[in-house]
């Protein structure tokens, strides 16, 4: 009896915020995301309602990491041949600046409180955060070789980064300027991503083909994900890009030339599935409603469209040449 | 183990090379709080590892000017990884540091090796002809040093004249052979003509081939032996003689699609390309050529090494420089893995099902617990950008698609002891 009241009450959660995203749909305001074509030196515009490309605008030399301002005006767009990150109005997707992010830059994230752009500085193995309004960098760290990903805690007191060939995941007391914790996890560290309320950390290891579970607090690696796709030799399995549905229950993980994303139970650390996408997925994004998952597929020159309750691919949209990095706005 | 920690420590206050104090003084006058942190690591009594470098110079007789060996060839891979290795000590109170030993041909090693071992040393790494390694694995095993051969390509060391205490991290003439075989094959080029050079070297070069061909299903239409007749690679006459050379040792060849060229002693087959009598791609020692690296790889992350190997050492960085530095990185895998710098327990940590090294070949290396061998991808150059990767697709195994190239666990014959 309490099962089924609890069922109604859920599902008529769900069909109130159908209600209220309907208008949205067919509406001027529909979400839209932008796609980095690595090869192709541009983004590519997808409208979240028609599911189609409605726009492709060039960019500077090999685009990847992007990301939204917090106000979704601004995009952040990582130029590793050009050295620096673009930064892109979303209305008239005309270049209105850039942020000196030094050589090579490849992923980046912004703040929660919005004002910084943190992104690591391979050549020179720093963390640097960049103050967007005044474009300028305000702080550098010292990380492991090779630094690439990046994450925030959501509460923005710590910055994470993840060194690829010291295969250390980094925890910096921003505030403070100190590390709190060098975290040693399997080779090649290349993504990291908070879950939902800042209780774990996420550590995607591409040449290691495991998720390390950090414990933030107690900053030790608590449990390590394998996946086993059957018919797969395990060096095809290359996890990389993470992302947690709306409600932190499942979490998702592109696999890279295994074209798969693995589809996790957060709270068992169970692999509940793996869904084909296509070549050599790369990064995730989840829609702001929370209902599609996006993955870039950089081989096949396509995206594939996630339904998230269902689990299944409802589509793949061509995009440019190699699509690498993924950001979605609200409108 | 070790025999004086104290001892160790000092040593590696001297030997820890210019590029880890550049290192040291390029973070000290970044901003934040990493002098507090290196006088922590200091205060904390790091484990301090001396790795031994023994090498062989090699010939600087190369056909191409742009292959002769350079004064700080291998050991610039290795101390690369020492630097790598030592940003990451600075983590985990580790410190690296190494000890270069540079033989003429002829030289002896073992006594190279034994000066080292009395000074503590029981990680070496070295690049020396396959009886020097056998002598120096021999001589290094009553004080439990482990050695990772990171030149000779013989197979024979990793087969029947295998060894307990050696890693070997160089492919295997059979490995570079079938990965150049499995593309050919994919290429649909399946008729060769064997070149065979007249150095035992050469010899066991194109024995791999054969092997290779037959593994594969490619046929060799014909052999030739060049024969080495003395004499340098490189005149100012210029390229008269060899235009006119080639074509004409080519001529009345069977029909075939490419040309392999075996040549370890680079004597002819960097004179091939653009000169045999039919037009048909020169693989093998020239042209097409299977290798673990290339100054121009630059797949994935590949360019970030590059980088810093420029950017140290102010050249390219080799096959050769690639094997040292992959040897120091498995030690240093090893040694955070572990935290210690036993070499026992460093063997069993890369022998351990859950190893594996990112090397910038598109996955892990790992290494085969029957032989000791690394598992690597091989790579397919003409020296100006990375042609293919191998294994190539479709090529299965049961185990690992690595395993497709060299011998396989059911064919060795290698017993460790």
């Amino acid at each position: 009896m309490q099962t089924s009241v609890k069922h109604m009450a859920r599902r008529g959660v769900s069909l109130a915020l159908l209600a209220g995203l309907w208008p949205l749909s067919g509406s001027a305001h529909a979400m839209t995301a932008y796609i980095t074509n690595e090869k192709g030196n541009s983004i590519s515009v997808i409208d979240l309602d028609k599911l189609e490309v409605t726009r492709t605008v060039k960019t500077g030399q090999r685009p990847r990491g992007i990301a939204l301002s917090k106000d979704d005006a601004l995009m952040f767009v990582c130029l590793g041949d050009d050295d620096t990150i673009a930064v892109i109005d979303t209305k008239t997707l005309k270049e209105v600046g850039e942020l000196p992010s030094g050589p090579d830059p490849e992923q980046l994230r912004v703040s929660p409180d919005g004002k910084l752009v943190f992104v690591a500085n391979e050549n020179d193995a720093l963390l640097t955060a960049i103050d967007i309004a005044t474009r300028k960098v305000v702080s550098e760290y010292p990380v492991g070789v090779e630094p690439e990903g990046v994450a925030v805690s959501p509460d923005g007191s710590i910055v994470v980064n993840t060194s690829e060939t010291t295969s250390m995941a980094h925890l910096i007391d921003w505030r403070n300027k100190k590390a709190v914790a060098n975290i040693l996890v399997d080779p090649r560290p290349r993504y990291a991503e908070y879950n939902k309320d800042g209780s774990e950390l996420w550590v995607t290891s591409e040449v290691g083909g495991t998720v390390s579970v950090i414990d933030p607090v107690k900053h030790i690696v608590k449990q390590k994900i394998s996946f086993d796709v059957p018919g797969l030799a395990k060096e095809q399995i290359q996890p990389v890009g993470i992302r947690f549905s709306a409600d932190g229950k499942l979490a998702f993980v592109a696999t890279g030339p295994a074209n798969r994303v693995a589809v996790i139970d957060a709270a068992t650390k169970q692999v509940l599935k793996y869904l084909l996408v296509g070549q050599r997925v790369w990064q995730l994004e989840l829609t702001p409603d929370g209902k599609y998952l996006l993955s870039t597929n950089g081989v096949s020159n396509d995206v594939s469209v996630i339904d998230v309750a269902a689990l299944k691919v409802i589509k793949s949209i061509p995009v440019g040449s190699f699509p690498w990095g993924v950001a979605i706005s609200k409108q | 183990m070790f025999t004086s920690q104290a001892m160790l420590k000092r040593s590696s206050l001297v030997d820890f090379g210019y590029h880890g104090l550049k290192a040291l003084c390029a973070l000290s006058v970044v901003a934040f709080a990493l002098c507090a942190t290196l006088s922590r690591s200091a205060a904390a009594d790091p484990l301090a590892v001396k790795v031994g470098v023994i090498r062989e110079a090699h010939s600087r007789e190369t056909i191409s000017i742009l292959d002769i060996p350079p004064a700080d060839d291998f050991i610039a891979g290795a101390r690369m990884a020492m630097d790598d290795n030592n940003t990451t000590g600075r983590f985990l109170d580790q410190s690296f540091s190494v000890v270069d030993a540079k033989l003429t041909p002829g030289e002896d090693a073992v006594a190279a090796l034994k000066g080292m071992l009395d000074d503590g040393v029981r990680l070496f790494i070295v690049d020396l002809p396959p009886a020097e390694v056998l002598a120096v694995a021999d001589a290094a095993r009553a004080s439990s040093a482990l050695v990772f051969n990171a030149g000779a390509p013989d197979d024979r060391l990793r087969e029947e004249n295998c060894r307990a205490n050696v890693i070997h991290v160089s492919p295997t003439r059979s490995m570079l052979t079938d990965g150049l075989a499995q593309y050919l094959i994919w290429k649909q080029w399946r008729g060769w003509l064997l070149v065979v050079g007249s150095h035992p070297e050469d010899q066991l070069l194109a024995e791999a081939y054969r092997r290779s061909a037959k593994k594969f299903g490619a046929k060799i239409v014909e052999e030739r032996v060049y024969e080495d007749t003395g004499g340098g690679r490189r005149s100012d006459s210029g390229s008269v003689q060899v235009q006119r050379q080639m074509p004409v040792f080519t001529q009345n060849a069977p029909d075939y699609d490419v040309l392999v060229a075996a040549d370890e002693s680079e004597v002819f087959a960097g004179f091939l390309p653009y000169r045999t009598w039919d037009p048909r791609p020169v693989v093998g020692s020239a042209g097409l050529r299977p290798v673990s690296w290339d100054p121009s790889h630059e797949f994935w992350g590949a360019v970030q090494l590059q980088n810093r190997f420029q950017r140290a050492f102010k050249r390219g960085m080799n096959a050769r420089d690639n094997q040292a530095w992959e040897a120091m990185r498995l030690i240093g895998d090893a040694v955070a893995h572990t935290k210690s710098a036993d070499p026992k327990a460093i063997r069993d940590d890369l022998l351990s099902p859950g190893f594996a090294l990112g090397a910038f070949k598109g996955q892990g290396l790992t290494v085969r617990s029957w032989n000791q061998q690394l598992r690597q991808p091989i790579l397919l150059t003409d020296g100006r950008a990375t042609v293919s990767v191998s294994p190539q697709e479709g090529f299965l195994h049961q185990t690992s698609e690595l395993d497709t190239l060299g011998f396989d666990r059911p064919e060795t014959k290698c017993k460790l002891q």
